[in-house]
C-alpha cells in the first residue's frame, strides 16, 4: 500500500511526535508514504476567517503538487484541520467549476494546475479501513491489557463530511484499541469540541470545553487523539484547569499512532513520548 | 464600530443572508453549539437578526467570533444550511471592515497568514511574536509564557527570525487579493 503524505505545519513543530509515530507505525504495518514535494500550509482556520478564496487556494496548491506525483492518487493526512481543508477543496471543485477556474488563476502564479484527481484520506480512515488489523494484533505484546483507553476524535476528522465514521457517535478507534489488548473507555465526549483556536484567542472559552472533556475522562488510563490541535489543548493546561475546577485532571494524552507503536513493542523514545506535554509516566509504568 | 455604516454592513452580509434564507428558526444550531455559554446572543437569534436586516445588532454581538468550527450545527441543520461557513463569512466581513470586537482574533490570523506568505509554512514562534507586537498589549505574552517555555524546552518551537526578501507565497497571495476585489 502506498500513499502520498501531507504532514502539515504542526507535525514539523508542536506535534513532531505525531509525525515520528505516524511514519514509524505505517512502516511497521507495511504502508509506504511519499511526502508531497514542497507542500505548504493548508490555511488552518486563519485563511477561512480572512478570505474565502484563500481558504481554497492554500489547500489547492498542495492538491496540485500531489497530482504531479506518481507514487499514489491518495493523500494521507494525520492532522484533522489539514484534512478538512484539503477535503473540502477536493469536494467543492467537483461541484463549483467557477471557483476551480479562480483557484487555477491564482495557482498559475506558480505554474500549477489543479485537475481534481487525488483523494484526501485521514490517518484514522486509512488505519481503520485499509490497514489489516491482524498486523496490529500479531505484533501487539499484550502490554496494554488491563488498561482502559478513552478515544477522542474531536471535530474536523468527523464533521461535516462523516466519511469513515459516524460523525456523532464515532467508533473507528475501538477496534484499533482492542487490537492491542486494551479496553475502550465508555464516554460520550469523543466527538465533542476541544475549543480549537479559541484556546489561543479566547482561553476562558477553550478551557471550559477542555475541562468538561478531562473531567469526563476520569477513570480512563489515557486519552488518544488524532489531531495536533486537540492534543495540544487537552494536554497543555491540565494543571491550570485542575486548579480552576478543583479536581485533579492529570491524565496522559497520546496520539493514536504513539499508543499503537508502544503496544507493538516500540520504545517510548521511538514514538517520541518524551515530547508529549502531559505526564505519560503512569501509562508507561502500567504498560511497559 | 467606528465609521462603518449600516448600508455597508447590509451590503457585506448579502451573500451570507442568501445562504441562510431558508432558516426555520428551529434552534437546532443553538442546542448543538458548544460555545453558547460564551455568546451574548444565540446562533438562532443571529440568523433571525440577519434575515430581518438588524445588522447593527448582529455586529454589536461577539457571538460569531466564538465559533470554533466544530460543524455540529452544519451536520444537524434540518434545512442543510452551511452554518459554520456562514460564521466564517461573518468573521471575514468583520475582518474586512476592521470591526473592533474582532480585532484580537483578526490580528492573530493576520500574523499566522503573514508567516505562511513568507515561508509557505507556519513558523509558530515568529507568528506568535508578531501577534504580541501587533496587539500592543505588554501583558498579553505572559499568558502564553509557560506553554511557550515548555515547547521551547522540548525543541518543538524554534526562534527563527529575519528572513527578508521575496516571500515564498507572495505572488499567490497577491493574485488572490486581486481576484477577490
Amino acid at each position: 500500500m502506498k500513499y502520498l503524505y501531507y504532514p502539515g505545519c504542526s507535525l514539523e513543530g508542536t506535534s513532531v511526535e505525531y509525525n515520528i509515530s505516524t511514519k514509524l507505525l505505517m512502516n511497521t504495518v507495511g504502508v509506504q508514504l511519499e511526502e508531497i514535494n514542497d507542500w505548504s500550509c493548508c490555511g488552518a482556520t486563519a485563511a477561512e476567517s480572512k478570505s474565502h478564496l484563500l481558504s481554497y487556494v492554500l489547500p489547492a496548491r498542495n492538491l496540485a503538487l500531489a497530482e504531479k506525483m506518481k507514487h499514489s492518487k491518495q493523500i494521507l493526512v494525520p492532522c484533522s484541520a489539514c484534512y478538512l481543508n484539503l477535503k473540502k477543496t477536493e469536494a467543492i471543485i467537483k461541484k463549483d467549476r467557477h471557483l476551480l477556474g479562480k483557484i487555477n488563476m491564482a495557482l498559475a502564479e506558480e505554474d500549477l494546475v489543479l485537475k481534481g484527481d487525488v483523494i484526501v484520506r485521514h490517518l484514522l480512515d486509512v488505519l481503520s479501513k485499509d490497514v489489516d488489523i491482524q498486523k496490529i494484533k500479531d505484533k501487539s505484546q499484550h502490554k496494554m491489557s488491563g488498561l482502559t483507553i478513552a478515544a477522542y476524535y474531536g471535530c474536523q476528522c468527523l464533521r461535516p463530511f462523516g466519511i469513515f465514521d459516524d460523525p456523532e457517535e464515532p467508533h473507528s478507534m475501538d477496534a484499533l484499541i482492542q487490537a492491542t489488548g486494551a479496553g475502550v473507555f465508555k464516554w460520550d465526549m469523543g466527538a465533542q469540541c476541544c475549543g480549537a483556536s479559541n484556546f489561543s484567542t479566547k482561553p476562558e472559552a477553550g478551557m471550559a470545553l477542555v475541562g468538561k472533556i478531562l473531567t469526563a475522562a476520569k477513570g480512563a488510563d489515557a486519552i488518544l487523539t488524532v489531531c495536533p490541535m486537540c492534543q495540544m489543548n487537552l494536554e497543555s493546561s491540565q494543571k491550570k484547569i485542575s486548579h480552576k475546577e478543583g479536581i485533579d485532571l492529570d491524565i496522559p494524552v497520546l496520539f493514536l499512532p504513539q499508543f499503537l507503536g508502544l503496544a507493538m513493542g516500540k520504545t517510548p523514545k521511538d514514538v517520541g513520548l518524551n515530547l508529549n506535554l502531559s505526564n505519560t509516566g503512569h501509562l508507561t509504568q502500567k504498560a511497559i | 464600530m467606528g465609521k462603518v455604516s449600516y448600508e455597508q454592513l447590509l451590503e457585506q452580509i448579502e451573500p451570507v443572508k442568501a445562504m441562510i434564507q431558508t432558516c426555520i428558526q428551529c434552534g437546532t444550531c443553538t442546542a448543538s453549539c458548544p460555545n453558547t455559554e460564551f455568546m451574548d446572543i444565540t446562533p438562532r437569534h443571529m440568523w433571525r437578526l440577519m434575515l430581518t436586516d438588524h445588522v447593527d445588532a448582529l455586529f454589536s454581538s461577539k457571538s460569531f467570533i466564538m465559533c470554533s468550527s466544530c460543524y455540529y450545527c452544519t451536520l444537524r441543520c434540518p434545512r442543510g444550511l452551511s452554518l459554520t461557513q456562514a460564521m466564517s463569512h461573518l468573521k471575514q466581513v468583520a475582518s474586512r471592515l476592521r470591526l473592533k470586537q474582532f480585532q484580537r482574533s483578526s490580528l492573530f490570523y493576520d500574523a499566522f497568514l503573514d508567516s505562511v506568505k513568507k515561508h509557505g509554512r507556519v513558523r509558530e514562534m515568529e507568528f506568535m511574536t508578531h501577534y504580541f507586537v501587533s496587539m500592543k498589549n505588554p501583558v498579553l505574552p505572559f499568558g502564553y509564557a509557560s506553554l511557550g517555555l515548555k515547547l521551547l524546552a522540548k525543541g518543538k518551537i524554534r526562534p527563527e527570525f529575519g528572513s527578508s526578501g521575496k516571500g515564498k507565497l507572495s505572488a499567490v497571495f497577491k493574485r488572490v487579493a486581486e481576484l477577490e476585489e
